[in-house]
């Protein structure tokens, strides 16, 4: 005991020591996360899409509320439409709001399509809301938004 | 490039809906991964994909970096005559993947 109090490595130092090194260790790596936020997602949906008002329903956006690897999410979108000459959907995006870019995937479609609906395999940053927003061929908007909460992170590996 | 994967059905009633399946094997590296130096490695994803049927554009999709490595897409269309569909990947690069398939509709 007293060998130890002179040279003044105590249990606690040595704890502080060890919590020090931890936080100087995982700042630089926060700091370096590049995160897009909601207002992003808002402003990416603007560029896209314009000022105009989006509308709840008629969308369907299907992803698993709990997923295990954020590197490969399956998506799928479907819009309610009956995709004739005159009334159809003419195009469906989709935002993220965490990770680094906001943006998903933007589909064109046509009439010729027959069914507006696609499916995919995404990533996700972290757990988030992702938004899908179809364009109408009368240009009305209709969203769908679905929480999704990510157990392994995709873009934060470092090699 | 890259290898692709096709799944059309080779015959379709004559306005049947059918369901296309599109893979390609891409990195879809985002550009914000670094290497084993710290070195951040460039950006290079497919950007662009486009499918014609007999020359007429039928589905056009816009790529981000949050879309998984590999992409996989698929989607719809109706049968109208017999043909070919055509899609073309485009990358970063500027490097063209294209596919074909053709389908008999009765």
């Amino acid at each position: 005991m007293t060998n130890e109090s002179e040279s003044h490595i105590t249990r606690r130092t040595v704890l502080v020591g060890i919590a020090g090194v931890t936080a100087l260790g995982t700042a630089p790596l926060l700091a370096r996360r590049a995160e897009a936020t909601p207002e992003m997602m808002k402003a990416a949906i603007h560029r896209v899409i314009g000022e105009a008002p989006v509308r709840k329903g008629k969308v369907t956006l299907d992803i698993p509320p709990l997923v295990e690897n954020g590197n490969t999410i399956a998506m799928s979108v479907s819009v309610d439409s009956p995709m004739t000459e005159t009334n159809y959907v003419k195009a469906i995006h989709v935002f993220n709001e965490k990770n680094p870019q906001p943006d998903i995937i933007s589909v064109h479609l046509g009439p010729r399509a027959g069914k507006a609906a696609f499916s995919t395999r995404i990533r996700l940053a972290d757990s988030q809301n992702v938004v899908a927003i179809a364009e109408l061929s009368d240009g009305s908007l209709w969203s769908d938004t679905v929480e999704v909460i990510v157990t392994i992170a995709a873009c934060l590996e470092y090699n | 490039m890259a290898r692709t994967l096709i799944n059309v059905p080779p015959k379709a009633k004559r306005g049947q809906i059918i369901e296309i399946k599109t893979l390609i094997s891409h990195v879809m590296e985002t550009g914000y991964r670094r290497n084993e130096t710290g070195a951040p490695i460039p950006r290079d994803i497919i950007n662009l994909f486009v499918c014609t049927y007999n020359g007429t554009e039928i589905f056009r999709a816009d790529l981000h970096q949050a879309i998984a490595a590999n992409p996989f897409i698929t989607f719809f269309t109706v049968a109208t005559e017999s043909g070919t569909l055509e899609f073309r990947w485009t990358d970063d690069n500027g490097q063209v993947e294209t596919a074909s398939a053709k389908i008999a509709v009765e």
